[in-house]
């Protein structure tokens, strides 16, 4: 069996707090996970967006843990599709892209796109004059594979 | 006196390919070596350009006439509404006119749709007269079936621009882009040192009948920009702070291509066309050397809070700051976004000094100058109202 990846929005309630609710998804699950994002703050709900890398059936088994502990787990099956051969190097995109994913290279004054940097925040599809950004699901669905 | 070249010697410089024509940020560069006085023995021709959403754009048809003829007195194109009030079968395109059934298609599109040699549909109704008998046509039309066609754009090529932010708590989609809530983010259009009326300031070369480049072909300069606007306060360079200066200018769009004309539709703002202008400057004399050799750090701007009414004053930056990618606003660091591509105003300047250098594109003495001591009128509401 190959190793899966994916990308999941995480909430976690004030109450899961005690719990070592990521020990046991690396212990239990043996899921190999990066934190991209995170808005925690005590006492309140807190927001990970989590890249997770594990065997299919692991993937599967922790996430249902982490919803049987009250985590709300979304996961972020879309990516950004971007026209680039009808960019004109505007910039308009990369004033709302707060992650960096799209940036002006300063001596030439053109766009680079990091994919890897994407959040799927999907603001640069208004913010883009040349209407060249989109939004589209991954071609296997995240939910089709964990049930397989 | 100084050092002085006439418009004449310059061209026979460019006639037999010995001009020498640099960019202007190429010159920027030059210049913190050596003085305007060296400058403007060396040089003869600084090109400029600018690649931006310029809203005051359009195009002037002539679609042809039918048998029977029809007086055309409301028209579409592609749904787009044009202007029906210029005799039979002319009429004015304005780049923002929106197809009223899909706002993201605009006279921007329709225009960009010529220019790629697209078939584009024609609706028109008419009353019907005893000479114009026809009243109604729908037919397809390209730039190869119409008579003329002309961009003409009542105002372009903003002299400086300002920075939009926006203070308040809620995401606003405006022509300078999306602000996000909290000045999260600082929008600039300008193109800094290479913009084309910032190098020549107080407009001594630039008036009417200058040729330029426009859209990918010649175009000229036909009058002052409407909203032309000389009162703008200038800082110790002789640089106005905030948009002042504009420029009208004409051109055979059949000559004009997509990389240098391009529709544009901003989030529940609407559409417009991207133009690209690139302007030469004459070496003159000193004074237009000291002038061109302006560089970013010498040309500031007016940051603008365009989240709330009125737009209020929030500061000053410059160039060489907003083009670093962050600007400091009253204390604050803010992350700058260009909404206009340097990267295109670059290709536009190199693509003039190329023409110059090969003796295709000679530089023209205006016929006329621009007013000076210009300043706008606000609109009024004479009938009262609710606000």
């Amino acid at each position: 069996m190959k190793e899966i990846t994916r990308r999941y929005v995480m909430k976690f309630p004030p109450q899961s707090a005690d719990k070592a609710l990521t020990y046991k998804l690396i212990k239990e699950y043996d899921i190999k996970f990066s934190i991209l994002k995170a808005e925690v703050r005590p006492g309140h709900t807190g927001s990970l967006l989590l890249e997770l890398e594990a065997l299919p059936e692991n993937m599967q088994k922790g996430i249902e843990y982490l919803e049987a502990n009250s985590v709300v787990c979304e996961p972020l099956g879309k990516k950004i599709k971007f026209e680039a051969g009808k960019c004109i190097n505007c910039g308009n995109c990369t004033g709302v892209c707060f992650t960096g994913a799209l940036t002006m290279d300063r001596e030439k004054w053109e766009l680079n796109f990091d994919p890897e940097l994407c959040v799927v925040c999907e603001l640069c599809i208004a913010a883009c004059p040349m209407n060249l950004f989109d939004s589209s699901f991954h071609e296997e669905e995240p939910e089709a594979i964990l049930n397989n | 006196m100084g050092f002085k070249k006439s418009y004449e010697e310059i061209n026979e410089k460019i006639r037999s390919g010995k001009a020498v024509v640099l960019t202007a940020e190429e010159v920027s560069a030059m210049a913190l070596e050596l003085s305007p006085s060296e400058i403007v023995k060396r040089v003869d021709v600084v090109t400029t350009g600018t690649f931006g959403a310029m809203c005051s754009s359009g195009a002037i048809l002539n679609f042809g006439h039918t048998t029977p003829p029809m007086r055309m007195e409301r028209m579409t194109l592609n749904g787009v509404p044009c202007h029906g009030g210029l005799a039979a079968v002319d009429t004015y395109l304005g780049a923002t006119s929106e197809n009223p059934e899909n706002i993201r298609y605009g006279g921007a599109n329709v225009i960009q749709d010529l220019i790629e040699n697209k078939e584009v549909e024609l609706e028109a109704w008419g009353k019907g007269t005893d000479c114009y008998p026809r009243k109604y046509i729908k037919t397809k039309i390209s730039l190869e079936t119409i008579n003329e066609a002309t961009l003409f754009n009542p105002r372009n090529a903003y002299q400086n621009y300002n920075v939009a932010t926006n203070t308040t708590s809620k995401i606003k989609y405006t022509y300078m882009g999306t602000l996000l809530p909290g000045m999260k983010n600082a929008n600039y259009s300008t193109a800094g040192e290479l913009s084309p009326l910032l190098n020549d300031p107080e407009m001594r070369t630039i008036g009417i009948g200058t040729r330029i480049f426009l859209g990918g072909t010649v175009g000229y300069v036909v009058w002052p920009g409407t909203q032309f606007n000389t009162s703008k306060e200038k800082n110790e360079y002789g640089i106005p702070m905030s948009n002042a200066a504009t420029i009208a200018v004409i051109g055979n769009l059949k000559e004009m291509n997509s990389n240098f004309l391009r529709a544009a539709y901003y989030e529940k703002y609407g559409v417009s066309l991207f133009v690209g202008i690139g302007i030469p400057i004459p070496m003159l004399d000193e004074d237009m050397a000291h002038r061109v050799s302006i560089r970013n750090e010498q040309i500031e701007t007016s940051i603008l809070d365009y989240g709330s009414a009125g737009s209020p004053y929030l500061g000053k930056t410059n160039y060489a700051e907003l083009q670093s990618g962050e600007i400091n606003i009253n204390g604050k660091k803010v992350r700058t976004a260009p909404v206009a591509s340097l990267q295109k105003a670059r290709e536009i300047a190199d693509l003039l000094k190329k023409s110059i250098q090969s003796g295709k594109f000679e530089l023209t003495c205006p016929v006329g100058m621009f007013p000076t001591g210009t300043s706008l009128k606000k609109l009024f509401e004479t009938e009262g109202g609710e606000q």
